[in-house]
């Protein structure tokens, strides 16, 4: 495991370390220590490497990831993941604004509570939060999953095209066009394994599902001011 | 973009490192706010029956002697006058309101930046480094201080359009964001009496929380009722004699982190101003909820 000190190295250094290896020769293990709030930690990073950030980590941290497996020990700020590719970027704290926005596949895990507009724009990404998440939850987001173990807050779900919102608490208020739908078998499948590849611990027969009304896909003239 | 910071200590032991600290959290937030910087620190300065006062001049060739010859003449000769880079810190033997008006009529070339008993405002163009510096803010001391490193969207890059704001007796306000109907609004404050000096957005804003505590509003009820009438995008920050608040517009685009510890509550933009403070790795720290009022006060 090689082990860099962001007291003593920049975050451009460490980008351009991770962006040097592809984690099939060489090193593959990263251990980032003093993180302190910084900015861009393991963004862009293209390789099948194990990266942990001991400590608290700042804006964008994972943005852009594919094939690494990111582990912060704190908590993330604004921009946790945003447009992932691929991988998993874990997040053992909470998570501030836009998590995963613009997602467009691997697995985000929050285990403790995202904030305003997680999953905004997501195209394909998985994000399992262990608490509650914020309001605006998976605004205009066309596919992928979420799972929230604790609560939603107003506006979830709103503008969304195809994805599946699983929920185990109170939802504040859902947003235009997205409602509860059936937990039918391939639901309850996908719910089941995104807390076993999350680890997170929830009963998947708790949780209930939100999903679009698909009244939104054609224009009303009924809904135009004239 | 701007970066706001607030340290509110609740160990008096630490009052004395106040100054060290807000200014170790400012500077972290420099990248937010290159165009200028300005500080409030709450240090109980002034005692029973007198007022303190800070104005600042953008001449460099001010003459303050003249200035501080007419204040004693005027309020006596026990008037304390402390120069301190651009700004001169007046503690004096009078009401709040009779000070203001001597230096409205007599001193029209000054920019009051704070009144009341505890407070005392400091800032400057330049960068947070700098204008420390020049002030000296890393050895102060207090109950509690605000900072702001401001990147101008709304208005001029002044000294007078820095923050903090302040428009009542030991009240300010820091700022990251932008207010939309403070045209409107600054009108409907100066109908009640309100005073403005500048054109910015944010001095509206505080001026709105003046009227609401003159209105017999607390803090907190102040703020809630200014989720309603305040239209943009905020996070505040509010110093008040003994009490210390941090809001988050409802939409919530803004950031902030709050943390806490034994010792004291901090605010700012990003957590890395806050990861310099002595404890962190102990503090329970967290995201403020949108339309939400956190708030604390000294007992």
């Amino acid at each position: 495991m090689s082990e860099i000190d962001l007291d003593k190295s920049e975050i451009r250094d460490l980008n351009a370390t991770l962006h040097s290896v592809d984690g099939k020769k060489g090193e593959k293990s990263f251990k980032v220590v003093n993180p302190n709030g910084k900015h861009n930690i393991a963004v862009g990073v293209d390789g099948q490497l194990d990266i942990t950030i001991e400590g608290h980590a700042g804006h964008y941290v994972g943005g852009m990831n594919k094939h690494a497996n990111i582990t912060v020990t704190g908590n993330a700020g604004a921009g946790l993941a945003e447009n992932i590719m691929s991988g998993v970027v874990r997040v053992k704290g909470n998570s501030s604004q836009y998590t995963g926005a613009t997602g467009r596949g691997g697995l985000i895990v929050v285990e403790g509570d995202a904030a305003a507009r997680c999953g905004i724009s997501m195209k394909g990404v998985d994000i399992v939060v262990g608490g509650n998440v914020g309001h605006m939850c998976a605004f205009l987001g066309q596919s992928g999953n979420i799972v929230v173990c604790g609560d939603a807050g107003d506006a979830f779900g709103d503008s969304i095209f195809e994805l599946n919102l699983f929920v185990q608490g109170e939802v504040k208020s859902l947003g235009t066009d997205c409602e509860e739908k059936e937990m039918d078998a391939e639901k309850l499948a996908i719910l089941t394994g995104l807390l076993e590849r999350s680890e997170i611990k929830a009963d998947p027969n708790k949780f209930k599902v939100y999903g679009p009304g698909r009244n939104l896909y054609n224009f009303k003239i009924d809904n135009a001011v004239l | 973009m701007c970066g706001i910071v607030g340290l509110f200590i609740k160990n008096p032991a630490l009052e004395a490192e106040l100054g060290l600290h807000l200014s170790n959290m400012l500077v972290e937030m420099t990248e937010r706010g290159p165009d200028s910087a300005g500080i409030a620190v709450y240090d109980g300065g002034a005692t029973e029956g007198e007022v303190r006062i800070t104005v600042l001049s953008t001449d460099p060739d001010y003459s303050w002697e003249q200035f501080k010859k007419e204040v004693r003449e005027v309020f006596g000769e026990s008037s304390k006058i402390e120069m301190n880079s651009s700004h001169a810190v007046l503690t004096l033997q009078a009401e709040a309101r009779t000070v203001q008006g001597w230096l409205h009529h007599n001193h029209p070339e000054l920019y009051m930046t704070s009144s009341g008993t505890n407070i005392t405002i400091f800032k400057e163009m330049g960068l947070p480094v700098d204008v420390i510096s020049r002030f000296g803010i890393e050895g102060m001391r207090g109950s509690h201080a605000l900072g702001h490193t401001r990147m101008a969207t709304e208005s001029a890059v002044t000294t007078s359009a820095s923050h903090p704001f302040s428009t009542g007796v030991d009240l300010c306000l820091v700022h990251n964001g932008s207010m939309s109907n403070h045209n409107r609004l600054r009108r409907r404050l100066q109908y009640h009496g309100v005073e403005f000096q500048t054109e910015n957005d944010t001095e509206v804003a505080a001026g709105y929380l003046t009227w609401r505590l003159q209105e017999g509003d607390t803090l907190d009820e102040a703020l809630e009722r200014g989720f309603d009438e305040l239209d943009g995008f905020y996070t505040f920050a509010v110093g008040t004699h003994d009490g210390f608040a941090v809001v988050k517009d409802p939409i919530g685009a803004k950031p902030a982190i709050l943390a806490e510890s034994d010792d004291w509550v901090a605010m700012a933009s990003e957590f890395r101003a806050i990861a310099t403070l002595p404890g962190v790795e102990s503090a329970k720290i967290w995201e403020p909820e949108p339309a939400r009022v956190y708030s604390w006060f000294r007992n």
